[in-house]
């Protein structure tokens, strides 16, 4: 089942997907989603018709210095839905293609790999919006 | 004794109990307070048009000093739009707001690049640059630490940086640091005090 702002797939589910908007010249963006999946699996690729290169960060503030740091691969435990937020864990769009504008929606993919080696791709779309969603949008 | 040396005496008792007026207390800001600091004095910058720019370019206008890099998805264009909130804020004062963004990246961020991002976010806004040794020194006297990463294969890499806009009033004072997390209507709240000389 998939539906349209949220993304589902067998065993895996994504919430509260947005990305921020992006001036001319921004060469990347950011994005960020809950995701939960029902068997304990790695998220191992991602990508989106909008950049290039996609990847997950960390984001630490380290006694005031704030650091990124790609995460190859982020590990979902079953029901443990995982956040992705501003400050925090979040999607970085490397190499965007043009910028992102609010109103607008762009195209996630993201590749899963469960502990018993079956792939999974989630297609999920994601609007541009200045904030982040109310719990109650999907 | 009679009744009017009892109202003298009273008298003079209430005028040695009255105190001085007291002092106005020192301005409350939101952001943290870096007033009589002995340093982030000055800067010196080629703006995204090629002019040089230092800090007594802008006396009579509150700046607005922001170190960033334009490959920070989060952190750097959340402070850039904040401040062009705080000029929207301020109606007509913003004029006589500056708003400054050098970057800490300058390989990438060529003056070229600068002029289209930095304006984007606020059309007075201007974009700085200089070499890497100018731009060491510059973020040192203002403590600002930050450190470019190991590119990865495809020669992305981030930059570790510190956050916070620095904040002048309009005779060129260093004044105050907005940390992120700051509310832009706070710093424009802040940023008022300045302009209205407190």
């Amino acid at each position: 089942m998939l539906a349209s702002a949220a993304g589902a797939a067998e065993h895996v589910r994504i919430r509260q997907a947005w990305a921020r908007p992006t001036v001319p010249g921004q060469p990347v963006g950011a994005a960020y989603f809950e995701i939960a999946t029902e068997r304990d699996a790695n998220l191992v690729d991602l990508r989106s018709d909008a950049a290039d290169l996609v990847q997950i960060h960390t984001m630490t503030h380290d006694g005031g210095v704030m650091r990124m740091r790609q995460v190859a691969q982020l590990k979902l435990i079953a029901h443990q839905p995982v956040r992705l937020t501003p400050g925090g864990l979040h999607v970085m769009l490397l190499d965007l293609k043009k910028p992102l504008r609010a109103g607008e929606s762009i195209a996630l993919e993201l590749t899963l790999v469960d502990s018993a080696g079956r792939r999974q791709t989630v297609r999920t779309s994601v609007p541009v919006r200045t904030s982040a969603p109310s719990g109650r949008d999907q | 004794m009679n009744g009017r040396r009892i109202a003298l005496i009273t008298f003079a008792a209430v005028l040695a109990g009255c105190e001085r007026p007291p002092a106005p207390p020192p301005p409350a800001f939101a952001a943290t307070d870096l007033t009589g600091a002995p340093w982030g004095r000055d800067f010196q910058f080629a703006d995204h048009q090629g002019r040089l720019r230092k800090l007594a370019d802008f006396r009579g206008k509150a700046v607005m000093l922001f170190f960033g890099y334009t490959h920070c998805p989060d952190v750097c264009p959340t402070a850039l739009a904040d401040m062009a909130q705080v000029r929207a804020r301020l109606g007509a004062d913003g004029e006589k707001v500056q708003g400054l963004f050098v970057t800490l990246d300058p390989q990438r961020d060529t003056p070229q690049l600068l002029r289209q991002y930095v304006p984007a976010f606020d059309p007075t806004f201007l974009g700085l640059s200089g070499d890497e040794a100018t731009t060491a020194t510059t973020a040192a006297d203002f403590k600002v630490f930050f450190a470019r990463q190991k590119p990865d294969a495809g020669g992305h890499y981030t930059v570790d940086h510190s956050g916070g806009i620095y904040v002048f009033d309009p005779q060129g004072r260093l004044r105050l640091v907005m940390m992120p997390g700051l509310s832009a209507e706070a710093m424009a709240a802040d940023i008022g005090q300045l302009l209205k000389g407190t």
